[in-house]
């Protein structure tokens, strides 16, 4: 499962390819056997679990194709760190 | 509309979603033109600034002359090369309303020379968007006065000669020279980093507007692939290399209140 | 409210003022430079809107974005300044928002000279830009008529969201005559609904004359047309003098219908039975008063300061049922009594 995830809207693209140049982890590919309803090759994701949901393609997307979530990553906390906080919060009763 | 992938995994936050000062009309411009990347980036700027029902829009003559039917704000639509004379005139009867001309090279730096040097020069607090791909695209892909020395165009079949066709303009440079300009710069929205230091600089130019700074333009180095003739990436390339390698990505004009802006 | 001894530039930029002008770009050009000047003074003490335009091109495109926001707004300029304008007033046109231009005419065409003329005439009523328009054009012949005229001028190019061109020349805009200003009226403060102030809780407005689509843009123009026939119906606007028993018509507008006004006091000191049918809108024509005067009439004698513009549309509108004459002076020439007073002696005898 990928850090991130996009959201296509098909029949918005234009199958002009600039997003498959620009997505760091090469997951973008205009689809060669189907059409959209404007008759473009629009854009398909190969390989979703690599996307990290970096928004390269919304950012270079020229008609607004892309809509990009990404799991929000928690960074692992030190033991110290962690005994810390649970000394300077109010615990829960009981 | 056809969303696809919409089911989307536990645990995902939102990183992007399409722009509430944009429309849902799918758009005229060619595939990969930068028209739709620099609209996008106008919208995103407008959302954030939450100015979306305060903003009246002038459209040009160009491809652009369309992108009323794109940007959801209200709109004139100029004559060619005059959008800074309807902005003028728009900011001073309404000085708490944000005023924009959104321009291609050849609407601002051929036809419309004299109204925006005087627009800069008054220091309207307007904000321009000049979109410079080096080429007349509505009109069938002729020389435009930003147009490279050697480029081939359909009224420069044998490549533009300066002697004849005279320099390419440099628009920026000249607005710096302006008093009341307070924010002139380049961009270039030709890769991933140049579109995000191009969103930067669109926003800064509206907030020094905001703040009744002063004139503000960013110029933006831009592609055409159908009328340069080849495609959509390859277009990107060649505008980074050709274009950003003879009109320098710089700031020119930069005041003190501009640059405290937080942009 | 009292008479003043006003020159005629300043008269009708006054006028503005006080019929609730909030917006005016100029460039200055003789003869009407005045108005300009009187306007960076009174606008800005009575918190309007004023700019000195870096053209005719950038003013009447001022003007124009002013009129998207549905506030009352102006220009005034002479014919070269007009030409330069052309573009915009058919952009204006095609948009359908309400503008004022004064015209005062010079001798041309080119750079010509500032001495009045009314060589203008076809340019504004045929159209003033391209496509299918017709300006409304008024014709004052006084400085008490150009002052009323600014007042009518926005009033109905408010109510048909149209294009008002008032045709004057040097010699009105030069000229002191006594006249009566208007009252100071206040400015409007609502805007109509398609103006663009800002889609706050609305959908946006856009204002603009590209239609891209052949039979949206033909929709546009029956639409026009239909406004043009309305204001025909409506708007005609003319004034004669001792028309009932003429025998002979002078047809003439503006300075040239004022000094006909003296060549008919001195025909009639002859016993020759002379009138004057002066027009005050040139566009709308008052074709119909005219062809009724011309079954009247033996003879009609067309004034102007020109090559002779109206001159064609009387010949139209008459169609050949009396002799039509005429007497022009070009270059800004102005015709003097006498010499038109010669004429009419010369027809009286035939």
């Amino acid at each position: 499962m990928g850090r991130g995830w996009v959201v296509v809207d098909v029949d918005r693209c234009k199958g002009c390819g600039l997003c498959t140049h620009v997505c760091p982890v090469k997951i973008l590919k205009l689809s060669p056997d189907t059409f959209n309803a404007k008759g473009y090759h629009p854009v398909t994701v190969t390989d979703g679990d690599q996307c990290i949901g970096c928004a390269a393609c919304a950012t270079i997307c020229p008609d607004v194709v892309f809509t990009v979530y990404r799991r929000r990553r928690v960074p692992k906390q030190t033991p110290a760190a962690l005994q810390l906080t649970a000394q300077l919060t109010p615990q829960p009763e009981g | 509309m056809t969303l696809t992938r919409t089911e989307i995994p536990e645990g995902m936050e939102l990183v992007y979603s399409y722009p509430d000062s944009l429309t849902k009309v799918s758009s005229h411009y060619c595939p990969g033109c930068v028209h739709g990347i620099v609209h996008r980036l106008v919208a995103e700027v407008l959302d954030e600034l939450g100015v979306r029902e305060n903003t009246i829009g002038v459209a040009p003559v160009g491809c652009s002359v369309l992108i009323y039917n794109y940007i959801n704000t209200d709109f004139v639509g100029a004559a060619h090369g005059r959008a800074p004379a309807m902005a003028t005139a728009i900011k001073r009867i309404y000085p708490d309303k944000v005023v924009f001309t959104y321009q291609g090279d050849g609407d601002i730096a051929a036809i419309g020379t004299a109204e925006i040097i005087h627009a800069a020069n008054r220091g309207e607090p307007i904000t321009t968007i000049a979109i410079n791909n080096a080429i007349y695209g509505m009109t069938g892909g002729q020389m435009a006065p930003t147009t490279l020395p050697g480029m081939v165009t359909t009224s420069t079949p044998t490549g533009r000669n300066c002697e004849v066709a005279g320099y390419p303009v440099k628009l920026s440079e000249i607005l710096a020279q302006t008093a009341g300009a307070v924010y002139i710069t380049r961009q270039s929205a030709t890769d991933i980093v140049g579109i995000r230091k191009t969103k930067r600089a669109i926003k800064r130019a509206f907030l020094a507007q905001i703040h009744g700074l002063g004139f503000a333009c960013v110029e933006v180095l831009a592609t055409c692939p159908t009328n340069w003739n080849i495609g959509p990436w390859e277009a990107m390339q060649w505008a980074k290399e050709h274009l950003g390698g003879f009109y320098p990505v710089e700031t020119f004009k930069m005041t003190d209140e501009v640059k405290a802006l937080k942009a | 409210m009292t008479k003043q001894l006003l020159k005629g530039n300043v008269a009708f930029a006054e006028a503005a003022v006080r019929n609730g002008l909030q917006a005016y770009f100029g460039y200055p050009i003789t003869p009407q430079s005045e108005a300009l000047e009187h306007l960076s003074g009174r606008m800005i003490e009575e918190g309007r809107v004023f700019l000195q335009a870096e053209s005719e091109v950038a003013a009447i495109n001022m003007v124009y974005g002013a009129a998207c926001t549905g506030v009352r707004a102006m220009t005034s300029t002479s014919g070269p300044g007009l030409a330069l304008m052309a573009e915009g007033l058919s952009y204006i046109a095609g948009s359908e928002v309400p503008v004022v231009v004064v015209n005062m005419m010079r001798g041309g065409p080119g750079l010509g000279n500032i001495q009045p003329s009314q060589a203008d005439y076809n340019f504004m009523t045929k159209s003033a830009g391209h496509g299918d328009f017709h300006p409304l054009v008024l014709a004052p012949a006084s400085i008490q008529e150009i002052i009323d005229m600014i007042g009518l001028a926005f009033e109905l190019a408010e109510k048909y969201r149209t294009l008002v061109i008032i045709a004057g020349d040097g010699s009105i805009g030069q000229m002191m005559e006594s006249a009566e200003l208007p009252p100071m009226q206040p400015v409007r403060d609502t805007v109509p609904d398609w103006a663009v102030s800002g889609a706050k809780g609305r959908d946006p407005n856009v204002i603009t004359s590209l239609y891209l689509g052949a039979e949206k843009l033909e929709a546009l123009n029956l639409r026009l047309q239909a406004k043009l026939a309305e204001i025909k119906r409506n708007e005609v606007r003319s004034v004669e003098v001792a028309t009932e028993d003429a025998d002979l018509l002078l047809v003439a507008y503006g300075t040239a219908g004022r000094i006909c006004v003296s060549v008919l006091r001195e025909a009639r000191k002859q016993g020759l039975k002379v009138g004057l049918f002066r027009p005050q809108t040139l566009w709308p024509y008052p074709e119909e008063r005219l062809s009724e005067l011309a079954e009247q009439v033996k003879g009609i004698l067309v004034v102007e300061m020109s090559a002779g513009q109206m001159l064609e549309d009387v010949q139209r509108f008459v169609q050949g049922r009396v002799p039509i004459h005429f007497h022009g002076r070009m270059g800004g020439v102005i015709p003097m009594v006498d010499e038109i007073l010669a004429d009419v002696e010369a027809l009286a005898k035939e």
